[in-house]
């Protein structure tokens, strides 16, 4: 077990060194925005002495190394500054947010998870008949359409036409969790169609791929049933890619939303970063930006943890 | 024995059809196979035969892409082509059991052994989970593996090859089959551990009276085990005699040959003496490490102009890696290289290209060491134009040289792709790209073993006609002592990284041996039916597993 825990370690150390790299390439990418912020800030009728004045106060005549420092020393203490629009603190305008998003993320990833991986086992089993075919047909044909529009026609179907759930999931503070779930299950249904077929092609491939191996064979041989070959022989040696695809869905779930959230008027994070951008809130952006480095980094960590866990030859060491 | 009422397994004119190229292709052209209850039938033949694959066809099963296209398959009165696949699988694991040649690939590594032996017996009802362990450790005990009632608790990767191979003939007991078909089950093993399973296997099946197919590519092996021999060629049955009578009397010409090939010889060479004789290799006390592990310890040895030195030992005993350190790949830690009696650097990186040039590789997996998508005149070509400088129309007629050489027409070969080429061929290639360099001293890495023995001899009859034509010193590293015998000058035993014995062939031939060696020596199967057998009497049953197991 030690040795697992060194090799957890490790990679926690080097998701840390990815990230702080990244916090380089966020706040000097900012930087190179054209045009002074005091100036956005302050409109086009303000007098070069009070820009002056501001870029002072904001500390914008600091080298971009100190100033980028002085950030990174507030982010670590959860300190993002302020907004530069709303003078509110900018972690009291995430926080709600993200954790909005994160609800809709978990309640999208809950449906998605399983029958993703249940389907690609039953395709798997069902391989080349007409069954995975049609699996394959609608799961590509969900794949390849943009959000957006199976948002829309979603909304069209189950809430305009039906009137099975709101078509806005705003969202209000004196709500049940089961008005709470009725009224995101649109975004997040929107969500499952993306996501599913991409894990559960994975699913189906990784099994799949293992199907010519000799311990295959060796089970036929042994008269085991074939459901039995693909899920108690198969499955657990193809977990290192399937964990893989679910913790890259996963992610996107949380940082590739904003199209979702704009369809539905979510309150969650993508829409934040979209109007912090439209209003050169840099701040904000910055902000955004670091947590969704985070997140990726802390999944992708936690799928190679997966993987190592699901590995026996790891698990059991000689 | 024969009596018509004892036939367990009958195939009729059994004709079995792949899918290669968009169509259809028998590959097995009508074989006739007949067994008896408690009869060991062996089937040899070199690869694409269709040895596994009739294996295969006597459970009722045919790979992905291959399918049973004709004949009869009855086994104990029940026609398995026509039954459908669910009493088929009933069959498997149950009355008819298979062990497959790589123990380590067949087991699962998800999964503990004995969960995997007790798989066919719970899922059959035969025993419950508990009586199911207690049977499979006492197999295990049977077979003589060491800590019975524990080594089932291990996963696959935390148990030695040897090992394996006995617990998946344990496995293939667990519900007590009629009948075992054996594919190739100590191929993958060495010498002294090859003994050990031949032993356990031949001990169970008689203890059992099971019938067993036993499929090999070894006459030598298929002599020890089995009461009657098929020979296979392509699809086709050669003949089938009882093993004395086929050992000692083979009718058709291709078995002839086939008990042929162990007789090529080349005369042995001595080292030249004189104050002038310099090794074009040698080797000084030289330790290696992989990390933490010590993998070589003081290992020396010399290696003079025109001569073959063997390097044999068991899997894992150092010799690749010494092959590895006198390359350059892998720095020793401790000793140094000398080439012509000029001191190399360590590193590959640090040596001229002149000091690379001289030392030249072949390896055992000619499909894996060339690269498939490159065409053979570049894959020659390359080293050609790296160390010789040779451009255009020079360099093309070095290829067709080369190729010249090694016994493939140029005008054929030239710009063709590795995949299209059979085993032998892209050894052939193997070697052309090592002679393309001009090298003085070639690092032969198991060369033939992955051959089938016609191939194999082939290729030690070009390497011979090579090393006379251009004076080349060959380093052999092999665990197979057949082939050290017919054409090493002089032989260097390893065993757990360090030099046990080292000496011209003859002398190392001739006892008294180290122990190591003796063992090595004595553990190469011989034709003569009863040498298993004199041999676990002369060793005395009970510590041949743990010789092996050391």
């Amino acid at each position: 077990m030690g040795d697992i825990l060194r090799l957890v370690l490790k990679r926690l150390g080097l998701g840390l060194l990815t990230l702080f790299v990244v916090s380089i390439l966020i706040f000097f990418a900012v930087e190179l925005l054209p045009g002074d912020i005091a100036q956005a800030v302050l409109g086009q009728s303000a007098t070069p002495e009070t820009v002056a004045a501001l870029r002072e106060q904001m500390g914008l005549n600091q080298p971009a190394v100190l100033r980028y420092l002085h950030w990174l020393a507030g982010a670590l203490t959860g300190d993002f500054g302020v907004s530069l629009v709303s003078g509110e603190r900018v972690t009291a305008a995430i926080t709600g947010r993200f954790i909005n998003t994160l609800f809709l993320a978990t309640y999208a990833a809950v449906i998605a998870v399983p029958i993703s991986i249940i389907l690609g086992v039953i395709v798997a089993l069902l391989r080349n008949t007409l069954f995975d075919r049609v699996a394959n047909v609608l799961t590509l044909t969900s794949i390849s359409s943009p959000e957006f529009f199976l948002g829309y026609i979603l909304i069209l179907y189950l809430a305009v036409k039906s009137n099975y759930f709101p078509a806005i999931a705003s969202l209000s503070g004196d709500m049940t969790f089961a008005e709470l779930l009725q009224r995101t299950f649109l975004p997040a249904l929107t969500l499952v169609l993306v996501v599913t077929a991409h894990m559960m092609r994975m699913t189906r491939a990784a099994i799949i791929n293992l199907l010519a191996s000799p311990y295959i064979e060796m089970a036929r041989l042994k008269g085991v049933p074939p459901w039995r070959v693909i899920v108690k022989h198969a499955l657990p040696n193809a977990w290192a890619p399937i964990i893989n695809v679910v913790a890259l869905n996963l992610a996107y779930l949380i940082t590739g939303v904003v199209l979702v959230e704009v369809v539905f008027v979510y309150p969650g994070i993508g829409q934040l970063l979209v109007d912090a951008v439209a209003k050169r809130d840099f701040p904000i952006v910055q902000a955004c930006c670091l947590i969704f480095a985070a997140t990726f980094i802390l999944l992708n960590l936690a799928a190679d943890v997966g993987a190592i866990l699901t590995n026996p030859r790891l698990r059991h060491p000689k | 024995m024969s009596s018509k009422k004892d036939v367990l397994l009958k195939i009729t004119d059994l004709r079995i059809e792949g899918f290669s190229d968009e169509e259809w292709i028998e590959i097995v052209h009508g074989v006739d196979l007949t067994l008896h209850k408690g009869e060991v039938l062996g089937l040899i033949g070199e690869s694409g035969a269709g040895k596994s694959t009739i294996g295969l066809a006597a459970m009722g099963f045919a790979r992905d892409g291959c399918r049973i296209s004709g004949g009869s398959i009855e086994f104990d009165g029940m026609e398995l082509t026509t039954t459908p696949e669910s009493d088929l699988r009933a069959l498997r694991g149950s009355r008819i059991a298979y062990v497959a040649q790589s123990a380590a690939a067949s087991f699962n590594p998800a999964h503990r052994i004995i969960d995997q032996h007790t798989e066919a017996p719970i899922q059959y009802r035969i025993q419950k989970r508990m009586e199911a362990q207690e049977d499979a450790m006492q197999l295990y005990e049977r077979l003589r593996l060491p800590n019975p009632d524990e080594i089932g608790f291990r996963y696959p990767h935390q148990v030695s090859g040897g090992q394996l191979q006995r617990a998946m003939t344990a496995m293939a007991m667990a519900c007590r089959p009629d009948l075992i078909i054996f594919d190739e089950p100590t191929t993958a093993l060495d010498v002294t551990t090859q003994i050990e399973v031949l032993a356990a296997i031949r001990d169970i099946v008689d203890q059992f009276n099971t019938a067993a197919i036993y499929i090999t590519h070894d006459l030598a092996v298929v002599a020890q085990m089995a009461d009657t021999i098929k020979v296979l060629l392509k699809g086709e049955e050669v003949e089938e005699a009882p093993t004395e009578e086929m050992l000692d009397n083979p009718k058709e010409e291709y078995t002839k040959s086939l008990w042929a090939v162990r007789s090529f010889k080349r005369p042995q060479k001595r080292r030249p003496t004189g104050p002038d004789a310099t090794p074009i290799v040698s080797v000084q006390g030289i330790d290696a490490a992989y990390g933490p592990t010590k993998v070589l310890d003081d290992v020396s040895f010399d290696i003079y102009p025109g001569m073959t030195v063997a390097v044999v030992g068991e899997s894992g005993s150092g010799k690749s890696t010494t092959a590895r350190c006198i390359t350059g790949l892998l720095p020793p830690t401790k000793g140094q290289i000398l080439f012509n009696g000029e001191v190399m650097p360590p590193k590959y990186q640090d040596r001229t290209k002149e000091q690379l040039r001289q030392a030249q590789m072949i390896y055992q997996m000619a499909d894996t060491a060339l690269n498939p998508k490159i065409r053979i005149s570049e894959i020659i070509g390359r080293p050609a134009q790296f160390y010789g400088g040779l451009k255009g129309a020079k360099l093309k007629s070095r290829v067709d040289e080369l190729l010249d050489l090694i016994e493939l027409e140029p005008s054929k070969f030239y710009s063709r792709y590795p995949p299209e080429l059979s085993g032998g061929q892209k050894q052939r290639v193997g070697i052309a790209r090592a002679l393309a360099a001009n090298p003085s001293f070639i690092i032969c890495d198991e060369v033939t073993s992955a051959l089938d023995q016609l191939v194999a001899e082939g290729i030690l009859k070009l390497l011979d006609r090579l090393q006379q034509e251009f004076n080349l010193a060959y380093m052999f590293i092999t665990h197979d002592l057949a082939t050290v015998r017919s054409i090493a000058d002089e032989v260097v035993v390893i065993q757990r990284g360090k030099v046990v014995e080292q000496g011209p062939k003859d002398e190392m031939f001739t006892p008294p041996h180290h122990p190591y060696t003796d063992l090595l020596l004595s553990s190469v199967p011989e034709m003569d039916p009863n040498w298993l057998t004199t041999l676990l009497e002369e060793r005395g049953v009970d510590d041949i597993g743990e010789a092996a197991d050391v």
